[in-house]
């Protein structure tokens, strides 16, 4: 919204402070203002009243034209001007030699042969409305020769204040409330608005206006008779413009003026179509045409202004096409009312139709202000038009009145909330410089809260510590820290495992952390043909592509990966990041933390990647939980997943993920040549693995004895199979088993398994040790492991 | 007798003269001081001696045996200090001025700048607590004192899945749990509710340069008896001064947001332009970063916790855009990409 410093001062007296400090001080105190200010007129000079003497054709041009214009100096002035609308006796503004339009200044020039010593101007080119058809024309009784910045507004200061700032506040939709806050931050005076008293007009007949909805909260409505202006006073069509409104007809301009300077909307309608003002809605859905041409849908949700029963305008949003001000309009219908905010806005987002008006009865507008902005609406009416004649008595429907909210406080409260020190005269003078009626009686504050603040904003304690804070000025307050008692804080267990988990990965392993959305990529895990999975769906979602949320980490990952290729020859990549496995029997999405880790190499082969990356989770898990993992082969269910090598992961025997190595046709359209292997863990569940503590182990004074074994392994068999086979086994000297060396041909998958015994109390024999030895020898016999020759 | 000694004393100097490696040198010494070496030699033709002369040849051919292990081991030491020499110069000068092969991993920044603010939070006592991205209509609207039909809920274009939950748009969503979370211990022991909830949020909004559907946001809550304006204002600074690691300016404008009263829009003085103003901040020299307030009464009073007694504030730091300041991140999506021409330069930063 943009706003007028000249508008703003014709309620407040700002003389002799700075305007544009005044402006910050708006923008910390009540509502943000953009950067750019607009000193409007600033850039213009010498613009001068001129009347046209003459006019001749230009021998040469039909368009141009020869003229001699009196700027109130002894002689007539030569000028070419191209204008269509040229004739002796106009008035317009005349931009004379000498003078400045913005980086232009006028000097003799010659056109077509013709020397002309200044410009006539449009409205357009000095920059008070957008209307360039032609030259301006002045019907005001004014001296050739005046300067048009003695008798018009152009010199301006214009801001604007975002309109997002204002949400909660109904007041600030006009000049006269902004007017209110800079009183406030200036320390002057409000002036009262300058309206007419409408009682005088009681005797006359009344309009018959009645509310049957709920919804209307007020209706107030007022006839006008004999209105023969039709087009604004120059200085109300600046205004408007500068505003950021366009000037149609003097009576649209009223309207629009009053809004701009109260906030209350209003309307005029023909009176022979509304003869008995009904509010309501209707049972069914219907067809209606609003004044822009537009037919619009109306639903029985969307409160209409209606003749009976013929439906004339939408309520708050848009009058209707039929009921418009038309050339044989004798008498006019003002409306001035008030409706419920959230019906307003919810018809404005069903009718995708938001007005200037419907803007503001959102914000919750005061239902005190329909009358008075009907009493200053006939001020300014007669003021410009004295022709006009008020036919009807004002008819006042007010079916909703607003609680009146007072509020109670302690200076103590005040303390608490700000920490600072603010005084007891300082409150109650900012609270009435704001219109609150603030009384004070020993520590306790009485606090009536006006209408204007009283639809939605103002309604509880803590909303007068802002009007007292924000007035004070933020700026000026003392910073302080707090004085409450400290207690030892605790990592919460999963953030705590994340952070470890990071650590390991990016030092130890040389990974790269990632972040992707949380929905599935429809189009790029097509590319390499992962279906989409079947999940829950945003209702929402204004791009198919990001459609269905994820249930896994993995398909995404896998096309990042893909996305990568070429900054390496080998990278790996992470994220712990969410998925969501469907809905519970509750109807809530089950949603899940993930690790996921997919490892790409074009220079390590895949078998070397796969057990890179189980050692990698192996890792984690011996680092962060001293603990040892376990894997189960499983089936695929997934079509990235490879048939043969896809192994659940088992902590404490629950399964906390998979790892697998790619499935050969998806890893050949992330690349032909690479290797891909990846793996997915549930965090929560990983978390939730108690930290085995650590137990020291005394190291042995006495010699161990290691025994190595090579055996052979049948296709199906896995070492996990072999473990049964010494288990139990004298645990009291068996301390160690890795495996030492492996060997493999076409036929045959051979391994040397190195055992290590020994004891902490004494040497031992080499008998037990091959007593034992034997035994384990014995038991691989039984599973059909064989000795290698 | 006397001429073997003299003739295997010339004997020794002109092997040793040749000798130029240990091993050879060995072979020497074997071939003198050894069982059948030539020195032990000599004493074997002495049973033919008589016992004055055997005495006097004894001692002799013992001082020559010290002179000859005298010998060998100094030509010893020199051969090593020869071979040392040698392996010196066979070594050549590398250059270690050739770029650096880093191996190395990369945080996201975001973890980065989170991290940080943690620490800052957690050294003054806070908790840092986790929340999830699905949430219920309650947890981000309901309970934080936007009603159904608020126009609140427009500000926010939030996402909404076929149950009816929703993607949180805001980490305020995990006010209620927290203060309900902490408010017992807060009643009855008189511990402060002191929390920040870092996380993930959506906004269903069209991408570009500086706009994402998904970005990060810190909440912090602090409520306690006493908790003031003045307060908020010193731990928003204070915060702020140690992530950017130097003195920070701020300003509070009025905001409003339904659930804090009275509610605010943190500025930053330009980091760039150091508040001169310059195009990334608009010619203003203020950056908008953080919308901050005291927490509303009726939030506290949801979560369970009497706002006539207690009163606290509440923050919403934006990390995504902390993160792009900080590191001059152009386009927000960046972020996202998955991109390791991005990302992977981000390494440790504590």
């Amino acid at each position: 919204m943009f706003l007028s410093m000249n508008w703003i001062s014709d309620f407040v007296d700002l003389s002799g402070l700075d305007k544009v400090e005044l402006i910050n001080k708006f923008s910390l105190s009540t509502a943000e203002v953009e950067n750019e200010i607009f000193y409007k007129g600033s850039d213009l000079s010498g613009i001068v009243v001129a009347e046209i003497k003459s006019v001749e054709n230009h021998p040469e041009s039909k368009k141009l034209h020869l003229l001699k214009v009196d700027i109130g100096g002894d002689e007539l002035v030569d000028v070419v001007c191209g204008a269509p609308n040229v004739r002796v006796g106009l008035k317009t503004a005349f931009a004379k030699l000498g003078a400045k339009i913005g980086e232009i200044e006028i000097s003799p020039r010659k056109l077509a042969g013709y020397t002309s010593n200044g410009m006539c101007c449009s409205e357009a080119e000095i920059g008070i409305s957008d209307d360039n058809s032609g030259i301006m024309e002045i019907t005001d009784d004014v001296k050739n020769g005046t300067d048009l910045k003695d008798i018009y507004e152009i010199d301006d200061i214009v801001f604007e204040v975002d309109n997002k700032s204002l949400t909660n506040r109904p007041d600030l939709w006009g000049h006269y409330g902004i007017a209110r806050e800079f009183a406030a931050l200036a320390g002057r005076e409000l002036k009262p608005l300058d309206i007419v008293d409408l009682a005088k007009y009681n005797d006359l007949k009344k309009i018959d206006i009645k509310i049957e909805d709920p919804l209307c909260y007020r209706y107030s409505g007022l006839q006008v008779e004999n209105i023969q202006r039709n087009t604004s006073p120059v200085n109300m069509r600046i205004r408007l413009y500068y505003c950021g409104m366009r000037a149609i007809n003097f009576l649209a301009d009223l309207t629009n003026y009053l809004m701009l300077e109260m906030g209350q909307p209003m309307h005029a309608f023909d009176s022979r179509k509304v003869e008995k003002i009904r509010i309501k809605r209707f049972d069914k859905p219907f067809k209606f045409t609003t004044l822009d041409g537009e037919e619009r849908n109306i639903d029985e949700n969307t409160l209409m202004i209606c003749n009976g029963d013929t439906p004339v305008a939408i309520a708050g949003i848009m009058g209707g096409l039929d009921s418009e001000i038309v050339k044989d309009t004798t008498t006019l219908t003002l409306e001035s009312a008030t409706f419920d905010a959230a019906s307003i806005r919810k018809s404005t987002v069903r009718l995708s139709h938001r007005t200037d008006a419907s803007m503001r009865y959102e914000k919750s507008l005061d239902p005190e202000m329909t009358v008075t902005a009907i009493a200053r609406f006939v001020r300014l009416l007669s003021e410009y038009d004295s022709n006009i004649e008020v036919v009807s008595a004002l008819t006042d429907e007010y079916a909703y009145k607003y609680d009146k909210v007072t509020l109670t406080f302690d200076k103590a409260f005040v303390d608490k909330y700000t920490g600072i020190e603010i005084s007891d005269d300082r409150i109650i003078k900012t609270l009435t410089s704001l219109g609150f009626k603030a009384e004070q009686d020993g520590d306790v504050f009485t606090v009536d809260v006006p209408s204007w603040r009283a639809t939605k904003d103002v309604t509880i304690k803590a909303d007068i510590i802002e009007e007292i804070t924000r007035i004070y000025g933020y700026d000026n307050f003392d910073v302080n820290t707090t004085r409450s008692p400290l207690y030892p804080v605790r990592m919460d267990q999963v953030k705590s495992d994340e952070e470890k988990i990071k650590d390991i990965l990016v030092k130890k392993y040389n990974l790269h952390e990632v972040h992707s959305y949380v929905w599935a990529y429809y189009d790029e895990q097509k590319e390499l043909g992962i279906p989409v999975e079947e999940n829950i769906k945003l209702a929402n979602a204004t791009n198919p592509n990001i459609e269905t949320i994820r249930r896994s980490i993995i398909p995404t990952q896998l096309c990042q990966v893909k996305s990568n290729i070429g900054y390496s020859s080998s990278y790996g990549i992470f994220e712990i990041g969410r998925v969501v496995e469907g809905v519970d029997e509750n109807n809530l999405c089950v949603e899940k933390k993930m690790l996921a880790v997919t490892l790409y190499s074009k220079t390590e082969d895949i078998k070397t990647l796969y057990f890179k990356l189980r050692d990698i989770l192996a890792t984690l898990t011996d680092d962060i939980k001293h603990k040892a993992l376990s894997f189960k082969s499983v089936e695929p269910t997934h079509s990235y997943e490879h048939p043969v090598n896809l192994n659940e992961i088992i902590l404490d025997g629950e399964v906390i993920g998979k790892i697998g190595i790619v499935h050969p046709v998806v890893a050949k359209k992330i690349d032909k040549k690479g290797s891909v292997v990846y793996t997915e863990i549930d965090v929560e569940k990983f978390s939730k693995s108690e930290n085995a503590s650590i137990q020291y182990n005394e190291p042995s004074k006495y010699p161990p004895i290691t025994y190595d074994l090579s055996v052979e392994l049948k296709p199906g068999t896995f070492f996990s199979n072999l473990m049964d086979c010494w288990k139990g086994i004298r645990e009291d000297i068996l301390r160690g088993i890795k495996i030492v060396d492996t060997y493999d041909t076409d036929t045959i998958h051979s391994i040397t398994i190195r055992f290590e015994f020994y004891s902490n109390e004494r040497t031992l024999s080499s008998a037990e040790v091959q007593e034992a030895m034997d035994e384990i020898i014995n038991r691989l016999g039984d599973i059909g492991v064989t000795l290698r020759k | 007798m006397d001429d073997k000694i003299t003739n295997l004393k010339q004997n020794l100097e002109q092997q040793l003269s040749e000798v130029s490696n240990l091993v050879d040198l060995d072979k020497l010494r074997v071939a003198f001081l050894g069982k059948k070496g030539s020195v032990t030699g000599l004493l074997k033709g002495m049973k033919d001696l008589s016992n004055d002369e055997r005495k006097e040849f004894g001692k002799r051919v013992n001082e020559l045996k010290g002179k000859v292990a005298k010998s060998i081991e100094e030509k010893t030491k020199e051969l090593k200090e020869k071979e040392i020499e040698a392996e010196i110069k066979a070594m050549p000068q590398f250059d270690i001025t050739t770029p650096a092969n880093l191996a190395r991993g990369s945080y996201h920044p975001i973890t980065l700048v989170q991290r940080q603010c943690e620490t800052i939070f957690k050294s003054m006592g806070f908790t840092v607590e986790d929340y999830s991205e699905v949430v219920t209509d309650y947890e981000c609207f309901e309970s934080l004192n936007i009603p159904k039909h608020h126009p609140a809920r427009d500000m926010q274009d939030t996402y909404y899945l076929e149950n009816g939950q929703l993607l949180k748009s805001q980490t305020s969503a995990a006010q209620n749990a927290i203060i309900k979370k902490y408010g017992k211990r807060l009643v009855e022991n008189g511990t402060p509710i002191k929390a920040i909830f870092p996380g993930r949020c959506f906004r269903n909004e069209a991408t570009d340069a500086t706009h994402e559907n998904t970005f990060f946001q810190m909440e912090g809550v602090m409520v306690d008896k006493d908790i003031s304006i003045s307060n908020l204002i010193y731990f928003m600074k204070t915060m702020l001064s140690e992530v950017f690691r130097k003195d920070i300016k701020v300003r509070l404008r009025p905001g409003f947001f339904p659930f804090v009263e009275p509610g605010f829009e943190l500025d930053i003085n330009c980091l760039i332009c150091g508040g001169e103003g310059c195009p990334s901040c608009n010619r203003s020299g203020w950056l908008e970063l953080c919308p901050c307030g005291m927490i509303h009464p009726e939030v506290l009073k949801e979560g369970g916790v009497d706002p006539e007694k207690y009163t606290g504030f509440a923050f919403g730091l934006g990390l995504t855009r902390l993160v792009m300041m900080k590191y001059g991140v152009k386009d927000i999506r960046d972020l996202n990409s998955g991109s390791l021409k991005s990302l992977s330069q981000f390494t440790d930063d504590e």
